[in-house]
């Protein structure tokens, strides 16, 4: 379903991607791991342009999206729901007002319709009853389950989850985990999830790609991966100082 | 090692280029705001926001500085035994200069901060890149409803500064330093045309543009840094300051 093809990515002078290939499958989680700094978020955000690529492609259902203009990008756009990494809810809304915002925004429902949708959404995240309280009035964990919820409103195709667990403590990670996990068994999105989270996050994740030193080192399902005798990923999972990867 | 020269060079060149892109970022927001859908909520909610808000600081201000005025004025036209003029002079002055860049420079601190804030913590916390993942342009959402609000509203705050600000030099002139009140009124009836006032209102639209456009801008372009948002907000202030007192000097010359 998405396609990353020879993706390029620099900033600043620095070469952030260095040539990624990368096929996620559709109605599968893939999590794409890797050390603080080496690309994860970036590339998460190429696969709905949120960033453009120096070179290279991202292929949605075959269309390349790094081409595409505003309007047929808004429209690939609506397939995808994004959880960012602080939930990123606008502050000025309540929590039923963010989820109910893409409804309101890119739909013709009627207040009736969006008002069940909100709840039934809120409902599935734990969070029923809670619609009338503003981002800055909840936790991390409740604004990162409001922000689960709203990427959820219109059903998405896929879901982009940019380290769902970080800032959480070790049980707030683990509840979060299970409710992606959920939320995958209801409606059967293709998943993406970047993360550092080991091995927790692997107890979701039907696939397992690892970025390093800006390529994929080594993508495959979540078993191969963990058996995997790549001396990068041997030494990023072990946690070793020695080893092929820089470590400062 | 660069040169001085090319160290000059290279500075006008990021100049330039940071007005390209600005001028780019306005010509966007106007685009965006003739593109469905019609954000009049949104409108209405940022004219609360940039005129109801701003309110309480521009009548503050303009009854002051009307009372500053009157008093200064009474004691330079008494040297020519003009005191019959005050009410002219500071209807003029508050109509043509003071009312406009005053309510200016109260409504760029009062909102236009509060503005450049708002939007830069927006940028900070990743809910811009929500809104375009979301399909839902930003600039739409948040710059062009802050515009057309800004145009709106200018003109109504300045005109509420140039009221209060006349009945300030009143309370000053007639009710404190004895200057007739008739005179006052009348003086100001014979003098100030109708071109006084819409070229301070004319002035004052173009500094509600300034003051959105600007701020807008630099909230968009906080660096995605812990001082990102306060760096933004100081930057957009000043520049605005800076912006409205050239752009004053320029519609002046070619209004008079």
């Amino acid at each position: 379903m998405i396609k990353v093809v020879d993706l390029h990515k620099t900033f600043g002078g620095q070469a952030v991607l260095k040539g990624i290939h990368l096929e996620l499958e559709a109605g599968k989680v893939t999590t794409i791991i890797g050390g603080s700094g080496s690309g994860k978020t970036v590339l998460l955000k190429h696969l709905n342009a949120l960033l453009l690529p120096d070179r290279g492609s991202v292929l949605v259902d075959g269309k390349d999206i790094t081409k595409l203009g505003e309007r047929e990008l808004n429209e690939v756009r609506r397939k995808f729901g994004v959880l960012f990494q602080g939930a990123a809810l606008l502050d000025s809304m309540t929590l039923y007002d963010n989820v109910a915002f893409p409804l309101r925004e890119k739909t013709k429902m009627s207040e009736n319709e969006v008002r069940k949708r909100v709840e039934e959404r809120l409902a599935q995240v734990g969070l029923a009853g809670m619609g009338y309280k503003y981002p800055a009035e909840v936790s991390g964990g409740m604004k990162k389950r409001a922000g689960l919820a709203r990427a959820l409103a219109m059903e998405p195709e896929i879901v982009l989850f940019d380290e769902p667990t970080t800032g959480l403590d070790p049980l707030l990670g683990k509840s979060i985990h299970r409710l992606i996990r959920k939320m995958h068994t209801t409606f059967g999105f293709t998943g993406v999830i970047v993360s550092h989270d080991i091995p927790e996050v692997f107890e979701i994740s039907d696939r397992v790609a690892m970025l390093a030193n800006g390529v994929i080192a080594e993508a495959g399902s979540t078993q191969e991966f963990v058996a995997s005798k790549n001396q990068v990923v041997r030494q990023f999972l072990q946690g070793d100082m020695e080893g092929p990867l820089t470590v400062l | 090692m660069l040169s001085p020269l090319a160290r000059i060079g290279r500075f006008s060149l990021e100049q330039l280029a940071g007005m390209g892109r600005m001028f780019l970022f306005l010509f966007s927001a106007f685009a965006w705001t003739f593109r469905p859908p019609a954000r009049l909520r949104l409108i209405v909610y940022h004219v609360r926001s940039i005129g109801v808000d701003s309110l309480s600081v521009v009548l503050l201000s303009g009854v002051f500085t009307g009372m500053v005025m009157g008093l200064q004025g009474y004691y330079s036209l008494r040297k020519f035994n003009a005191e019959s003029f005050l009410g002219s002079a500071v209807a003029l002055g508050l109509l043509r200069e003071l009312g406009p860049v005053l309510s200016a420079f109260m409504v760029t601190g009062r909102t236009g901060s509060a503005m450049a804030a708002e939007i830069g913590s927006m940028k900070v916390t990743e809910q811009i890149d929500a809104l375009y993942s979301m399909a839902i342009n930003p600039i739409q959402y948040l710059v062009s409803p802050r515009i057309i609000a800004g145009l709106i509203s200018m003109p109504l705050l300045t005109a509420i500064f140039d009221v209060v600000g006349i009945y300030g030099a009143y309370l000053v002139g007639v009710g404190l330093l004895g200057v007739s009140s008739g005179s006052y009124f009348a003086g100001m009836e014979s003098s100030v045309v109708f071109h006084d006032v819409w070229s301070g209102l004319l002035k004052s639209v173009s500094f509600g543009l300034i003051i959105t456009w600007v701020c807008c801008y630099k909230g968009f372009n906080a660096p995605p840094m812990a001082t990102g948002v306060g760096q933004a907000t100081t930057e957009s202030v000043v520049l605005c300051f800076v912006l409205i007192l050239i752009w004053d000097y320029f519609m002046t010359s070619v209004m008079l």
